[in-house]
C-alpha cells in the first residue's frame, strides 16, 4: 500500500498522521500496515464490519490502547508533527489535546455541572471558581446542551434522557478544550431525533475542532464525514473524499461493504 | 458488484428495476418502428395502435418511477446500486420522451395520410428510424451487460442519425422550394424527422447515464453534435 | 380459541406442574432453613433469657464499727476488704434463728453470693457514713438459690443429687415468705468481667475485648485489604508473580482459622513478643484471617465498575491514580466497606486462632486497651459452655444471644452504610 497520505485528495492539511501502523493484540494482528491523515477541521469517518479494527485504530490516536495490557502499538503516529509513542510523550497531556467521546455515553455518577468540570480541574485550566462556571457553561453551550439543562446544572449526569448524556459526554469532552475529538460510535444507542441532534454538533464542532468518528452505519458516515476510510479485516482498504467513497469507491471490498454485499 | 446482497429483496427490487427498464426500452423500439412502419405502409390503424400504446410506455415509466423511489426511500443505496437506480430512473425518463415523440410521428402519419399530402422520399427517414431502434436496442444490451463499450457505440451512433437528419433537412427545404404544395407534407416529415433526431439524442443521454452508472464517472468530452440543421437556411437563389 | 394458547393441553400443563412443582420446592427449602434458624434462635432464647435476671436477697446488716473499722481510720482500702461475713450472717439469722451450728451457719451463708461481702465492702468504702447504721441491703443470692429461685431446681430430685438441701430450701422459703428475695435485672452481667461464681460473672470484658480486638483487626485489615484490591486490579500489569498471588490469596481465605492462631502465636507472640492475651495480638491475627476475604471481596467490587467509568476518566486525561481514586474507589467503597463488615462479623465469631494467642485466660478485670489482657466474646462463650457450674448454662446461651445481637448489628450497619454510601444516580 502507498503510504503517502492517503487522503490528500481532500485538500486539507492534516493535524494526525499515521503511518505504516501496525497494532498486535496478544499474537493477534488487529491493524495491519496502515496510514492514513487525519485533515484539519474536517470529520473523517471510520467505517467498516464489527472486528475490522476501526475502533482498535481510534483508539491508537490518545493511546487508549494503552490501557489494554496485551496489546501493542508500532509504527508511527504523528500529532501535530511529535510522534506521540515517542517515551518523552505525556499520555496524560496527549489525552488533553485528543478528547475521547465513548460508544455508550458514560457521564460520571456526578452532577451535571460536576461533570464538565472534572476535566478542567485535573488540568487545572480554571483559575477561580468563576473561571471554572465560565467553562462549564462555553462547553456545554458548545455541546448544545446548555439550554436543556441550564437550571439542573446540579443535578446527576445520568439522570438525562440518552442523547443528553451523550452531549454532555461531548461537552466534558470540550471542556478541556482539545484539537480532536474521537468519537467510538457515539449514537449506537440513540434514537434518530438525538442522532440528527449529534450530527447537527459535530457539523458545528468542525470549525473548532478536528473530528474523528468511528461508526457502523454507512449513512452516518456519509451524512457528516467530509473523509470516509474503509477498513476490513485490519486493512485500511480505501479512504478519500466522502462523496466519492459512497458514489464511486475504487475498490471491489468497498463496493461491495458499502452496498449491502457479501464481501 | 456479481455478489448478491445480504437482504435478498433488495435483490429482488434491483432485478424488477431492470425488467422495468428493458421492457421500457423494448417498448419503445417497437412504437418506434411500428410508427415508421405505419407512415412507411400508410396504415392509419397501425399509427392508432402506435397512440394508444404510448399510454402502456407511460404506466411502465409510472411504475418505475414508484419502484425508484421505494428503493431510495427504504435500501438506500450506495455506490454502484445508487448509481444503478439513479442512472435508470433518469433513463426511464428518457424513454417516456422518446415514447412521446414515436406517438407524435403516428399522430403526423394519420394528419398526412387523411390529407394525401405528399411528402417526397421518406427512405432518409426511414434509415433514421432503423439507426435510432438500433440504438436503441444496442444500448439494452449495453445496460443488461453493464457493457461501456456499447454504450460508447452508441454515442457514435447518434451522429450517423444526425447526419441523416441534415441531409433531409436539405431535401426537403429542396422539395418545398420546387413546389409550394409540398409544404404541408414536407414540414410534417421535417418534424418527424426532428422528433426521430431528438430519441437517437435521448439514446445517447441514456448511453452517458449507463457509462456513468457502470464506471462511476461522466464520459470525458461532450458527445460532438452532427446537427446542423440549426444553421441551415433555404438558399432560394440556387 | 385455538387449542395450543389454553393452557389446558397436555405440553402446557406439563410446563405449568414444572413450573409449580419448583417453586413449592423452593418454598420447602426456604421454609427448613427458617425453621431451624427459629428452632436454634429459641432454643438460645430461652435457655439464655434467665441470664438477664438474677436473684436478691435482703438481709438487715448491723454496720457496726468495731467489726469494719477498729482502727477508726475510714482507710479505703481496709474499708474494702473489711470481713463482712459476720454481719451478714447476723443479719441472715435475724430472720433463720435456728442454723446456729457452725456448719449451719456456713450452709446459711452460702446462701449468699461470695461477692456479697465484697459488695458491702464497695458500699461503705463508697459511703462511710453507714458505719454505726443498721440498714437493709439487696445482696446477691448464689448461683444455686438463684436457680432454685428461677425453678431451675426440682425440689422432687432425690436430695443426695442436688447441691442444694432440703434446708436451704426451706431457708429460701422463709427469707421469701418474709419479702427478703425478689429477681431484679442482673447489671453484673454487663458490667463485670469474669467470675468463678456465675452470679458475678459479666460480659463486659469480653465484650470490650472484642471491641477492641475488631478495632486492630478494621485498622489493619481495611487499609491493607482495599490497597491490596485497588492494586492488585487497577495498577498490576498480569503476570505469573500476580497470578501466584492471586491463587494464594485465594487459599488463604480457605485455610483454617486456627492455622492463622498459629501464625499469630510464632510470629507476634515468640518472634516480635508483643504482649500476650491481647486485643492487639488477637486484633492482628483476626485481621490476617479477615484479610483474604476484603481482599477477594474489594476485587470482585472493583470488577464490577464498569470499565466506562475508567475509560471516561483516562479520554479526558486523567492519570491512572486520579482514574482509580476520583472515581472508581468511591464507587466501589460502599461495597468494599460491606465486604470489610462482613468478614469483621466472621472475625467477630472466630475463636480458634485467639485460643492459640492465649486470649483464653479467665479474665476479671476489664480491659482498659488493646494493650490489656482481654478475652473475647466467642472464648467467653466457651469458657463458660465448659465450665461445670450449672449457672453458666444460662450465662452461656445469654451470651450467645450478645454475640448474635452484635452480628445482627454489623450486619445491619453493613446495610445501613451501603444504602447511605451508594449514589442514587
Amino acid at each position: 500500500m502507498n503510504t503517502d497520505a492517503l487522503s490528500a485528495e481532500t485538500g486539507a492539511k492534516p493535524i494526525m498522521t499515521a503511518r505504516n501502523v501496525d497494532v498486535f493484540y496478544g499474537k493477534k494482528q488487529a491493524i495491519d500496515n496502515v496510514s492514513l491523515d487525519i485533515p484539519e477541521n474536517q470529520i473523517t469517518a471510520l467505517i467498516g464490519p464489527s472486528g475490522c479494527g476501526k475502533s482498535t485504530f481510534l483508539r491508537c490516536f490518545n493511546r487508549m490502547n494503552d490501557t489494554i495490557q496485551i496489546c501493542r502499538v508500532k509504527g508511527d503516529i504523528k500529532f501535530a508533527g511529535q510522534d506521540i509513542y515517542d517515551p518523552k510523550v505525556d499520555v496524560v497531556a496527549l489525552r488533553s489535546r485528543i478528547g475521547m467521546v465513548f460508544q455508550k455515553a458514560n457521564p460520571f455518577p456526578k452532577s451535571i455541572f460536576e461533570n464538565v468540570a472534572y476535566g478542567p480541574k485535573i488540568h487545572s485550566l480554571a483559575e477561580s471558581k468563576d473561571h471554572l462556571e465560565d467553562i462549564v457553561i462555553t462547553s456545554l453551550k458548545r455541546a448544545g446542551l446548555y439550554d436543556e439543562v441550564s437550571d439542573r446544572l446540579d443535578e446527576p449526569g445520568t439522570s438525562l434522557s440518552g442523547g443528553q448524556q451523550q452531549r454532555l459526554c461531548i461537552a466534558r469532552a470540550i471542556a478541556v478544550d482539545p484539537q480532536i475529538i474521537l468519537m467510538d460510535e457515539p449514537c449506537s444507542a440513540l434514537d434518530p431525533i438525538a442522532t440528527a441532534i449529534i450530527e447537527e454538533l459535530m457539523d458545528s464542532m468542525k470549525e473548532k475542532y478536528t473530528i474523528v468518528i468511528v461508526t457502523h452505519s454507512m449513512q452516518q458516515a456519509a451524512r457528516v464525514s467530509q473523509q470516509t476510510a474503509f477498513f476490513h479485516l485490519g486493512e485500511l482498504v480505501e479512504s478519500g473524499d466522502t462523496q466519492a467513497i459512497f458514489t464511486n469507491p475504487e475498490k471491489e471490498r468497498t463496493q461491495n461493504y458499502i452496498s449491502g454485499r457479501i464481501g | 458488484m456479481s455478489e448478491e446482497h445480504i437482504v435478498s429483496s433488495f435483490d429482488e427490487d434491483m432485478s424488477r428495476l431492470r425488467d422495468l427498464f428493458l421492457e421500457m426500452g423494448r417498448s419503445v423500439s417497437a412504437q418506434l418502428q411500428a410508427a415508421t412502419r405505419a407512415l412507411r405502409k400508410e396504415d392509419r390503424s397501425l399509427a392508432k395502435q402506435v397512440i394508444a400504446g404510448d399510454k402502456q410506455l407511460n404506466k411502465l415509466e409510472a411504475d418505475l418511477n414508484d419502484l425508484s423511489i421505494k428503493i431510495l426511500a427504504l435500501r438506500q443505496p450506495f455506490a454502484g446500486d445508487l448509481r444503478k437506480v439513479v442512472a435508470t430512473l433518469k433513463g426511464a425518463g428518457h424513454f417516456e420522451r422518446m415514447g412521446d415523440l414515436a406517438r407524435n410521428i403516428a399522430q403526423r402519419t394519420n394528419t398526412i395520410t387523411k390529407a394525401e399530402a405528399e411528402t417526397g422520399s421518406i427512405d432518409t427517414l426511414i434509415r433514421m428510424s432503423e439507426t435510432v431502434q438500433v440504438m436503441t436496442n444496442s444500448i439494452l444490451t449495453a445496460y443488461e451487460r453493464s457493457d461501456i463499450e456499447i454504450a460508447e457505440e452508441v454515442r457514435a451512433q447518434d451522429e450517423t442519425v444526425d447526419r441523416l437528419h441534415n441531409s433531409l433537412f436539405r431535401e426537403m427545404l429542396t422539395y418545398m422550394m420546387e413546389d409550394p404544395r409540398n409544404i404541408s407534407g414536407c414540414m410534417h416529415v421535417m418534424f418527424m424527422a426532428k422528433n426521430i433526431e431528438r430519441m437517437g439524442d435521448n439514446v445517447a443521454d441514456i448511453a452517458k447515464e449507463l457509462i456513468y452508472m457502470v464506471s462511476g464517472e461522466w464520459p470525458e468530452g461532450g458527445r460532438v453534435k452532427k446537427d446542423k440543421t440549426s444553421r441551415m437556411i433555404a438558399d432560394l437563389d440556387a | 380459541m385455538p387449542d395450543y394458547l389454553l393452557s389446558t393441553s397436555p405440553a402446557m400443563a406439563k410446563r405449568h406442574a414444572r413450573h409449580t412443582r419448583f417453586q413449592w420446592y423452593g418454598r420447602i427449602a426456604i421454609a427448613i432453613s427458617i425453621s431451624f434458624m427459629l428452632l436454634m434462635f429459641t432454643a438460645i432464647f430461652f435457655r439464655g433469657i434467665g441470664a438477664f435476671q438474677k436473684t436478691m436477697i435482703a438481709v438487715d446488716v448491723q454496720f457496726t464499727e468495731s467489726q469494719i473499722d477498729p482502727s477508726g481510720t475510714r482507710d479505703e482500702n481496709s474499708l474494702k476488704q473489711a470481713n463482712y461475713k459476720p454481719i451478714l450472717l447476723q443479719g441472715l439469722q435475724q430472720v433463720i434463728p435456728g442454723a446456729t451450728e457452725r456448719r449451719d451457719r456456713n450452709n446459711l451463708y452460702k446462701l449468699l453470693s461470695n461477692g456479697a461481702t465484697f459488695d458491702l465492702g464497695e458500699r461503705v468504702a463508697r459511703k462511710p457514713e453507714l458505719i454505726g447504721t443498721s440498714q437493709r441491703v439487696w445482696v446477691a443470692a448464689s448461683s444455686e438459690v438463684d436457680l432454685y429461685v428461677k425453678g431451675k431446681i426440682d425440689p422432687d430430685v432425690p436430695e443426695d443429687l442436688r447441691r442444694l438441701k432440703d434446708r436451704d430450701i426451706a431457708w429460701i422459703e422463709t427469707l421469701r415468705a418474709s419479702g427478703q428475695v425478689k429477681k431484679q435485672f442482673n447489671k453484673t452481667f454487663f458490667t463485670s468481667g469474669d467470675s468463678r461464681a456465675p452470679e458475678m460473672a459479666g460480659i463486659l470484658s469480653a465484650a470490650l475485648g472484642s471491641f477492641f480486638s475488631l478495632l486492630i483487626c478494621f485498622l489493619i485489615a481495611f487499609p491493607l485489604g482495599i490497597l491490596t484490591a485497588v492494586y492488585l486490579e487497577e495498577y498490576a500489569r498480569k503476570s505469573r508473580l500476580t497470578d501466584l498471588i492471586e491463587v494464594n490469596i485465594n487459599n488463604l481465605a480457605a485455610v483454617p482459622s486456627i492455622v492463622f492462631g498459629l501464625l499469630g502465636l510464632a510470629i507476634f507472640l515468640n518472634f516480635f513478643n508483643l504482649p500476650r492475651s491481647t486485643p492487639l495480638v488477637g486484633g492482628m491475627v483476626l485481621a490476617l484471617m479477615t484479610l483474604p476475604t476484603i481482599i477477594i471481596a474489594s476485587r470482585s467490587i472493583l470488577r464490577s465498575i464498569p470499565q466506562a467509568t475508567r475509560d471516561a476518566a483516562l479520554g479526558l486525561g486523567a492519570s491512572k491514580t486520579q482514574t482509580t481514586f476520583h472515581h472508581v474507589v468511591p464507587l466501589a467503597m460502599p461495597g468494599m466497606l460491606t465486604g470489610t463488615i462482613l468478614g469483621m462479623a466472621r472475625a467477630l465469631g472466630e475463636t480458634a486462632p485467639l485460643l492459640m494467642i492465649g486470649m483464653v485466660a479467665f479474665i476479671v478485670d476489664v480491659p482498659k486497651g488493646v494493650t490489656d489482657v482481654a478475652t473475647a466474646l466467642p472464648v467467653q462463650i466457651f469458657l463458660w459452655a465448659d465450665s461445670p457450674e450449672k449457672g453458666f448454662v444460662e450465662l452461656t446461651s445469654a451470651a450467645i444471644m450478645v454475640l448474635l445481637v452484635f452480628l445482627i448489628l454489623m450486619n445491619v450497619f453493613a446495610v445501613y452504610l451501603r444504602k447511605k454510601l451508594e449514589r442514587r444516580w
